[in-house]
């Protein structure tokens, strides 16, 4: 592990979405530290995809601030945010799939691109070294997370798992500080999940600080330099996996006061959170 | 025998005419499309062009650049006013509501003396030519094949492909809405004014729901992988009717067999070539 650096990327404080009454994020408070692979954890429903929607963009709180690198950004929209470096990926992969994987990472890059309509338009100098400089670095991105082979293929094409990583890879090309990986392992093989987690900590080492929401508990649980655990759209804990794992509101929250889960479809198997917690 | 010949040439230069400036009409549509939205506007935008241009040439006998320019500035201001309500409405509704859009112009128009009423202007003089309109098909064709290449080109596409997820990549929402409609609009102004300076006569109802539904037809039948689909579509849609002429009766009847056919065993349009995004 990383040494912990102390100043915090994003604050979240006082968090809160309601939908008709309902509070799917209720009054959260947590930081992210700089340079740190953060994880989210929770049972289904519990308000993780909601509390990205709200760190990214897509949703405005009802009440309470986000802020990045101390400034706020809780009432910019989404494309505003992406400048500013967040970046994200999507629980239901998201990616443009009439275009080709390199198309899909440059316009990844948009936030990062200036090129005037005059430039595009005539074809200036200017114009063709920034399309350049994007492919080349679009094709990097795609090395990176192992899809250089498949850069001028159908995006839609690609198996599931080369899809979850071509988001990542579109996400990275924005040059994001903050990443916010909604369950990146999910419907992969574990053989890409064992995969995957190199690349991201490889991220870490870059600078770039991830905020991940992952079902897979040794994934997170070897990964994370800190987690935040999350229930009803309350923060019930936040420390190290170490802590974690014996943090009582966690286990109650993961396996119940009985040890049988309550929970129906997609919930995560008790016999893998007892092994992670325990 | 001479007054015949003259009669052929007379039909033959309207449909060269038409061909191309139902290509910037099919431009027109194609830019919006391009972005994901449904928006039947062109035909009004269409409309406000050709009265803008037949009343500088016939009311201040302005020469014809400016008369241009003009039929696609007042257009594109009705767009930039009308944009910030109805570019919040998606899908069908914002159809709806551009429909609504054509059916207010014509009925300004109709009640506008000073505009012809319902006879709507007559005798305006002839100032396009093939050169002058072709030229213009081909500037914007390849403004937006190079625009199509480049970050604009792919944060269109992206658009219309996952509006959410190209606002996580950064491009701008409603300004990207908001230019394709001012775009638009310029277009099928220019195209407006082109098709009255070469029909010398235009009236109120030329420009309401069926024009609108026909402008839409093209870019359906040519297919929005690239402008060429649109263009390619407003072209065979043109020429149809001319060349089944000898089919006398059933000219129409087979007109619509053919677009119903082409729309539905080719569904991505008569050219469903994707141009590339890179630059």
């Amino acid at each position: 592990m990383t040494a912990m650096p102390s100043s915090a990327l994003l604050t979240a404080t006082g968090l809160t979405r309601a939908f008709q009454g309902l509070l799917a994020v209720d009054h959260v408070d947590f930081a992210v530290q700089a340079g740190t692979v953060h994880g989210i954890i929770g049972p289904n429903g519990a308000g993780k995809t909601t509390l990205f929607n709200l760190i990214s963009g897509l949703l405005e709180p009802t009440e309470g601030t986000v802020s990045l690198d101390g400034r706020p950004i809780e009432r910019l929209s989404a494309h505003r945010r992406a400048a500013l470096g967040v970046a994200r990926t999507f629980q239901n992969i998201r990616i443009f799939s009439e275009m080709t994987v390199l198309e899909n990472v440059m316009t990844g890059r948009h936030c990062r691109l200036g090129a005037g309509l005059g430039g595009i338009l005539l074809r200036l100098p200017g114009f063709r070294r920034e399309e350049v400089a994007a492919k080349e670095a679009a094709r990097a991105h795609l090395a990176f997370v192992g899809l250089a082979e498949m850069a001028d293929r159908r995006a839609g094409d690609l198996p599931y798992g080369d899809q979850r990583r071509l988001e990542i890879a579109r996400a990275l090309a924005a040059e994001p500080r903050l990443l916010l990986l909604d369950e990146p392992a999910a419907g992969m093989n574990p053989a890409e999940t064992r995969a995957l987690m190199p690349l991201l900590r490889q991220l870490r080492e870059r600078g770039i600080t991830v905020l991940l929401v992952e079902h897979d508990m040794h994934f997170v649980m070897n990964l994370c330099d800190r987690i935040t655990v999350i229930n009803f759209g309350r923060r019930i804990a936040e420390g190290t996996p170490r802590e974690m794992r014996e943090n009582p509101a966690v286990i109650e929250a993961y396996l119940g006061t009985k040890a049988t889960s309550r929970r129906g479809r997609g919930a995560v198997p008790v016999t893998t959170t007892t092994d992670a917690l325990g | 025998m001479l007054a015949m010949l003259d009669d052929v040439m007379w039909t033959y230069q309207s449909v060269v005419y038409s061909v191309g400036i139902n290509g910037i009409l099919a431009l027109s549509m194609y830019v919006v499309l391009a972005i994901g939205q449904l928006s039947l506007g062109q035909a009004a935008f269409m409309g406000i062009g050709a009265y803008t241009g037949a009343l500088l040439t016939l009311k201040l006998g302005l020469p014809f650049p400016i008369v241009l320019a003009g039929s696609a500035l007042v257009p594109a201001a009705v767009a930039l006013l009308i944009g910030g309500p109805t570019l919040r409405l998606t899908g069908v509704y914002l159809a709806i509501a551009t429909i609504g859009l054509g059916e207010v112009f014509r009925i300004l128009f109709v009640n506008w003396d000073y505009a012809g009423g319902a006879l709507g202007l007559s005798a305006i003089p002839e100032r396009g030519s093939a050169l002058l309109i072709y030229g213009l098909l081909i500037v914007f064709l390849v403004g937006f094949l190079a625009l199509g290449r480049s970050r604009i080109g792919r944060a269109m596409e992206a658009m219309r492909e996952d509006e959410v997820a190209a606002g996580v990549m950064g491009v701008n929402l409603p300004v990207y809405r908001m230019a394709a409609l001012v775009t638009s609009a310029m277009l099928a102004g220019i195209a407006g004014a082109l098709s009255a300076h070469v029909s010398s006569f235009i009236g109120p109802n030329d420009y309401g729901f069926d024009a609108a539904v026909t402008i839409l037809s093209y870019a359906l039948l040519g297919g929005i992988g690239s402008p060429l689909g649109p263009v390619l579509g407003s072209t065979v849609l043109t020429l149809l009717p001319e060349v089944l002429r000898p089919l006398a009766d059933f000219r129409l009847l087979i007109n619509g067999m053919i677009i119903v056919l082409a729309v539905l065993f080719m569904p991505r349009g008569v050219l469903p070539w994707r141009m590339a995004r890179t630059g």
